[in-house]
């Protein structure tokens, strides 16, 4: 699973507004405990099947959870684990360096 | 923004990035081979870098530590693998007041390039490895500002809610 959460503002404000509405957190917590079909998530909330399809899809813009389809489901999970994920710390390695540069382009001038 | 290239490798846990200038080489160099240059940039504004020790040689040292804003101090240090002046230094970074990891905290792998451009400027490239998943997690939240860490924390929360 490739995130980037918190990578920069924009992503930020993503991850942040998916965890904002309490329907989402649910969904969310629950694919952290195993794999759901969304389908099975939709038997848990008052609402339509479009409509949890709908949080499931603003989940996965923000990198909280992947959709697989597998057979005729659409399985849907998570690892929370995938927040200090490799590819995260990364992107925070490489702010690191931008900045670091951004001062090495300074000094330079000087 | 200077840098024109950024290639990520998760599964190698290596980042290289690219950046230009319009400096010439040299000028570029001086900026790691005189220490007091190379203070100029290496620690963030908030934790300027003073270095200790500062010889470009194979199996010689570099030491530093950062001065925090409350006066606090976080040692580092670089054990230089190899030079080529100017055009490329090879050197293992690590955090520490114990040189070359005798307090076995983790460290980066890093090699840079410098090469010409052909209109005179410089092309410098940097790519870090590092020897583990876990290292890099340790090493990189070292380095990690506190609001990002309070933005994990309050996601972690957030989640663990219920």
């Amino acid at each position: 699973m490739v995130v980037d959460l918190l990578a920069d503002d924009a992503r930020a404000d993503l991850v942040f507004n998916a965890l904002a509405d309490p329907t989402r957190r649910d969904i969310v917590r629950r694919a952290m405990r195993g794999e759901h079909s969304v389908s099975d998530l939709a038997g848990n909330y008052a609402m339509s099947f479009a409509a949890v399809q709908k949080h499931v899809a603003v989940l996965q813009r923000a990198g909280l959870v992947t959709k697989e389809q597998r057979g005729r489901a659409q399985l849907v999970h998570t690892d929370i684990d995938a927040i200090r994920a490799a590819t995260l710390l990364l992107d925070r390695f490489e702010e690191l360096w931008r900045a670091r540069l951004d001062q090495f382009d300074g000094a330079l001038a000087d | 923004m200077t840098v024109t290239d950024v290639e990520k490798n998760a599964e190698a846990l290596t980042m290289k990035i690219t950046s230009e200038y319009d400096a010439p080489v040299e000028r570029c160099w001086q900026l790691w081979a005189d220490p007091r240059q190379l203070e100029r940039w290496w620690g963030p504004p908030t934790y300027p870098a003073t270095f200790v020790e500062h010889e470009l040689a194979p199996g010689c040292f570099a030491t530093y530590f950062m001065t925090g804003p409350d006066g606090d101090r976080s040692h580092g240090w670089w054990r230089i693998v190899s030079v080529e002046a100017p055009r490329s230094l090879e050197l293992e970074d690590g955090f520490g007041d114990e040189p070359g990891n005798a307090g076995g905290m983790p460290m980066t792998r890093m090699s840079v390039h410098l090469t010409e451009r052909p209109d005179g400027g410089t092309r410098m490239t940097i790519e870090s490895t590092f020897p583990s998943r876990e290292a890099m997690e340790q090493l990189i939240s070292m380095g990690m500002d506190q609001g990002m860490q309070e933005a994990l924390s309050q996601i972690e929360a957030v989640l663990a809610g219920t």
